[in-house]
């Protein structure tokens, strides 16, 4: 991998170097190094281009990081990973996506990720989306994440976009059965132009099932945002989506949280807040000596940390 | 040194011109000095021209010589001016020890903070990385506010009804904090209050109503006339009634 390929890939999963355990890393479209281990299989899908992630059940403290950079303007892909995490597994996935598009055609990478948690699995499920470069081409991503989850899993699913990405449409839906709990934390900052639309569904099918999706989002100059947060409670189940945004300059920001009780003991709630940096907020950090400008850097930086 | 030049400070809204403050003088060199007077009467306006929040409508603030009536809230910040808000403010995601870290003007070590915190009584591992939000009470909230200025440690220290909320802590905590924070940086203190235990520490007690200074002398001058409710005026009687 080339220095770009390099940083891209510290930007997207914080790596300096080959990490520790299993990895696939995928650079412009073709794979660019693989390890599996004794417990984690990683196999190319012979049908659609795209992986399978195979974690076996009972593997306990294991990572697999599985990023994807993108280097070479005018590139657009479309990648199928499907990852099986067996009975009582408990695992870390890191993916991620960087761009850096130095020439004028769109560069894009849309994934398609799909858990498949057995009874018991438990993952952390961590995603960073990222872009750079001058050129006038644009960097699209539209991940997909598709979960199924068995009886008593768990899964925690932090997904950040802060920097880059011009365009994105961020589709999410999961179906948990009896005693699965799923929490959800996206953080998004969008400047310039970009535009960035998130859509979570989750169905909560089983008894005892609980999810939890919480956004917070930064919309700067003459960005778009628009979340949209559904949660379906099909039984004996509790649900909890909150939208938390900062709108600046000429922004703007639209929630729309939907929560559905299809089951008489579902427990639902959905908040959703939008405003303005409080002038108080900037006064008070004024008055501990902090410019206006650093002031509103820390309040932000806060938000999203 | 702070001093106030006949400052006056008017505002204009949908109720028409209103002066908030007219023509007040006095200066700020002793230990403790504490400002009190009935609600609405124009002190905590007064500390806000002081923070730079407000800029008067006319008068002038000498800090030091220096004519800092211009000067932004930035600016006097970093001259050497506090101030502990009243109704302190909530941060969502920024957690205590950044905000200590800030007006400490450096990175602080959780021991560091700590030891900021356990000035204030609170338990201080408890609450050095909780978030500065909702989920904290009125109480905890104004110890941290005044945390915050300790921490800063400058010439002038503005607070605000700082005993407000803290019933679960001792008014002699906190006087013992204003007696250290003195011993620490000395520099004066000022406090705008109701409170009797907080006016019975002042070196000079000032009391502003209806926009204007009433009187101003030692504590020995001012506070027989404020507690028997002769002081010319209409504030005694009100602060009488609240003590």
């Amino acid at each position: 991998m080339n220095d770009i390929q390099k940083n891209l890939l510290e930007q997207v999963a914080g790596l300096h170097e080959i990490p520790a355990g299993a990895y696939n890393i995928r650079a412009n479209g073709e794979s660019a190094g693989r390890r599996t281990t004794a417990n984690i299989d990683i196999v190319t899908k012979t049908d659609k281009p795209g992986i399978d992630i195979i974690i076996k059940p009972g593997t306990k403290n294991e990572s697999v990081h599985i990023p994807v950079v993108l280097s070479q303007s005018g590139l657009k892909e479309l990648v199928y990973n499907d990852f099986f995490i067996g009975e009582d597994a408990d695992v870390t996935i890191i993916a991620g996506c960087g761009i850096h598009n130095g020439g004028d055609a769109d560069a894009e990478h849309s994934g398609i990720h799909r858990f498949v948690l057995a009874k018991g699995a438990k993952v952390h499920y961590v995603e960073r989306h990222y872009g750079e470069g001058d050129g006038n081409g644009q960097r699209l991503m539209n991940p997909t994440t598709i979960v199924e989850q068995a009886e008593d899993s768990h899964m925690e699913m932090d997904t950040t976009q802060i920097k880059g990405v011009d365009s994105t449409k961020r589709v999410t839906t999961a179906r948990l059965a009896a005693g699965a709990s799923l929490v959800i934390r996206e953080k998004l900052m969008t400047h310039g132009k970009q535009y960035a639309e998130t859509d979570f569904t989750v169905d909560l099918d089983g008894e005892d099932s609980s999810a939890n999706v919480i956004s917070r989002s930064v919309a700067r100059d003459e960005s778009r945002q628009i979340f949209r947060s559904a949660i379906n409670g099909n039984n004996r189940c509790a649900g909890h989506t909150e939208c938390d945004a900062i709108i600046m300059d000429k922004a703007t920001v639209a929630a729309i949280p939907e929560i559905t009780a299809n089951h008489i003991d579902a427990s639902l709630i959905h908040e959703a807040a939008i405003g303005k940096i409080a002038g108080e907020q900037l006064i008070k950090l004024m008055t501990l000596g902090l410019t206006e400008a650093e002031a509103e850097a820390q309040i932000v930086n806060g938000f999203l940390k | 040194m702070l001093e106030l030049q006949n400052v006056s400070y008017r505002v204009s809204d949908t109720d028409g011109d209103r002066e908030i403050l007219h023509d007040v003088s006095l200066t700020i060199d002793e230990r403790f000095v504490a400002i009190t007077g009935p609600n609405g009467g124009g002190k905590s306006t007064l500390a806000k021209i002081i923070a730079g929040i407000y800029t008067p409508t006319e008068g002038r603030i000498i800090l030091d010589g220096t004519d800092i009536t211009g000067a932004s809230i930035t600016e006097r910040a970093k001259l050497g001016v506090s101030y502990a808000f009243q109704q302190p403010v909530r941060f969502k995601g920024l957690t205590v020890r950044d905000l200590i870290s800030l007006a400490a003007g450096h990175e602080l070590s959780v021991n560091d903070a700590c030891s900021y915190l356990s000035e204030v009584g609170l338990c201080a591992r408890d609450y050095v990385n909780r978030e500065v939000n909702a989920s904290l009470s009125g109480g905890e909230l104004k110890r941290i506010e005044i945390a915050m200025i300790i921490a800063r440690g400058t010439k002038l220290s503005v607070f605000d009804e700082p005993e407000a909320g803290i019933d679960l802590w001792s008014f002699g905590n906190l006087i013992t904090v204003f007696e250290k924070l003195h011993e620490t940086v000395n520099g004066s203190i000022l406090i705008i209050s109701h409170q009797e235990r907080i006016l019975n520490i002042a070196d000079k007690i000032v009391v502003i109503a209806g926009g204007q200074l009433k009187a101003i002398g030692t504590r020995d001058e001012i506070l027989p006339e404020l507690l028997g409710g002769s002081n010319p005026g209409c504030a005694c009687s009100v602060l009488t009634q609240k003590l």
